[in-house]
Formats: structure tokens, sequence, C-alpha cells
């Protein structure tokens, strides 16, 4: 990934950055996972959003890539307790790929190759939050940051931009994922530190 | 071994003090069988993913999750709904020898 850390002083940004309570300034970028990494061949790689009712639109790797992209640079809040600021990354607006899907659930279970699940609510997709993303830092996302591609919601926790990303399945009812269903916070603001059931 | 280093896991010795914290038992000498495949083995001999708060411990045969625990500040999340059983060693105690345990 080419990213070389520059260590935890000397940056002039450091300086007065506000940060989500609890959290620390990192400068590598730490990686977490839940299992083994899947290895997806682009070839095989496929994205679909299903709606409630039933029906599926699909992208290839190379109708993803045709996609107009946008070049968002935004800030990640891990519930592990670091943040890292202005990481520039490539991909396709999820207002892109919602354009023609007719839905009015208003609930995403987004799922991943390798089994991960993270739920959401569809409005936190929309409107300029979120991203299918294929490059981090100029370069090809690395497997072990969830390429070949990956959620990216930035205003939520990190575990709601799910790694190795396949599909949203649009739901009437909420559907608690991974890690929502084992005592993490189903929504997962950073700012209102809910890192737990209960917070 | 020509698994990434990303692929890197501890083995299940590491649940060893988030256990000890609510079970009064060491639970890493349990023997544990696998939902998905049915592998029994010890809870120490699985793949456990994920720095704190949240763990997954994977079964060593199938990857499959096997057990999962998310550490709080207050309260501990466990999910066990990947393994079938668990048995636990004991220390020995008097065994009924039926005499006094006529269920009948
Ligand atoms: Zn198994």
């Amino acid at each position: 990934m080419g990213f070389v850390s520059r260590g935890f002083r000397g940056r002039p940004r450091d300086e007065g950055v506000k940060l989500p309570p609890g959290q620390y300034l990192v400068h590598d970028f730490p990686v977490l996972s839940a299992g083994p990494t899947p290895r997806i061949p682009l070839d095989r790689w496929e994205f679909a959003i299903d709606t409630e009712d039933g029906r599926t639109h699909r992208w290839s790797w190379q109708e993803l890539m045709a996609l107009p992209s946008e070049t968002p640079t935004v800030d990640l809040h891990c519930v592990t307790k670091w943040s890292k600021l202005g990481t520039a990354w490539k991909g396709v607006s999820l207002d892109t790929l919602f354009a023609d899907v007719e839905s009015s659930a208003e609930y995403a279970l987004v799922y991943s190759y390798g089994g991960y699940t993270t739920n959401l609510p569809v409005e936190d997709l929309l409107d300029g939050k979120a991203w299918i993303v294929y490059q981090f830092d100029g370069e090809e996302l690395a497997a072990a940051h969830g390429g070949p591609a990956r959620l990216l919601v930035p205003h939520l926790y990190l575990w709601k931009s799910a790694k190795w990303v396949q599909g949203i399945r649009l739901l009437n009812e909420d559907w608690p994922g991974f890690w929502e269903t084992a005592g993490y916070h189903n929504y997962g603001d950073p700012w209102r530190e809910q890192r737990y059931q209960g917070d | 071994m020509t698994e990434p280093a990303q692929d890197s896991y501890q083995d299940g010795n590491a649940l060893a003090g988030p256990l000890r914290e609510i079970f009064a038992v060491d639970v890493t000498a349990a023997a544990g069988q696998c939902v998905h495949c049915g592998l029994t083995g010890p809870v120490a001999s699985l793949r456990v993913y994920g720095p704190a708060p949240g763990l997954v411990a994977r079964c060593p045969a199938c990857d499959e999750v096997v057990l999962r625990l998310v550490r709080g500040p207050e309260s501990v999340w466990l999910d066990l709904r990947g393994t079938v059983s668990l048995r636990i060693p004991l220390p020995a105690r008097g065994v009924p020898d039926g005499s006094e345990a006529d269920t009948t």
C-alpha cells in the first residue's frame, strides 16, 4: 500500500484536531479482521443490491469500473479507539448505484465475501454519505483492507464499512449484522460514542 | 505456511483471560464441538481473530465461527451458537453409585 508511517509526532495537523470521544490518532492503518481474508478474482467478483420485493441489481467488476467515480477524502474512526484522518479513496457513490433501484425499504443489511454482515439504515447509505471504494491512496485496495472493493461509510464506526463487500440487502425490518448481534451498538455513531448495546 | 500476515490469528489460549472473567473454570481446557462440521477439540485449538473488544474464534477444520466474545466496559457478550456443546473437565467428585440416586 506504500503508506509510510509518520509516527505520532511532527504533523502540524495533530495539534488541536478534534476527535470523537475516547479516540486517539494513528498514522498507520491497523488491520482488524474477524476471519481469514477472502480472495476474490475480479472475473468472478460481483456486487448486488437486493430489493425487499426480491429483485436483484448486479454489477460485474467491469460494470463498476465504467460508472462515474468519486474521490472522497474522509476521517476513519474504529471502535478499537483509533482514528485516522484524511484518508483518500476512489470509488462509486451509492447514490449512483441506487439510481435505478426502486425500493421503499428503510433498512439495509450489507453482506461480504467471507460471510461478514453489518446493518444500517438505508438513509445512511445515500446523499453522498457512502461509497463502494476500490482504491486507497492512489493504489488498488489491498485485500487486507477489504479489496478488491469495500463499503465506505465514514460517519459511522469502521465496522460498518464492510470489507470485501458483496451486496446490500434492502429490508422492511432491521436485521442486526455480525457484530450487532454480539454486543456492538446497532447504529455506531462515533461522535455519540455508540460502541456497545446500551451506549 | 504460505498464508499472508494479515490472516494471522492466535490460538484459543487467547480466550483464557476473557473467559476466566466469566467462568469459574478454565474453559480453554474444555472440549467443544463445532456446529458446522462436527469437529470436537479443545477450545485452546480454535483460531482467534481480532483484537478486543471483539474476539472471533473459528474452527480449525472448517473456519466457521464457533464462539464470539465482546468485552464492553460493563458487560461481556458471549455467543456460543457455533458450539454444539462444551465438555468441561472438573475435579473428581463423588459420583452417585445408584443406591442413593434411585429416580425410578
Ligand atoms: Zn468446524
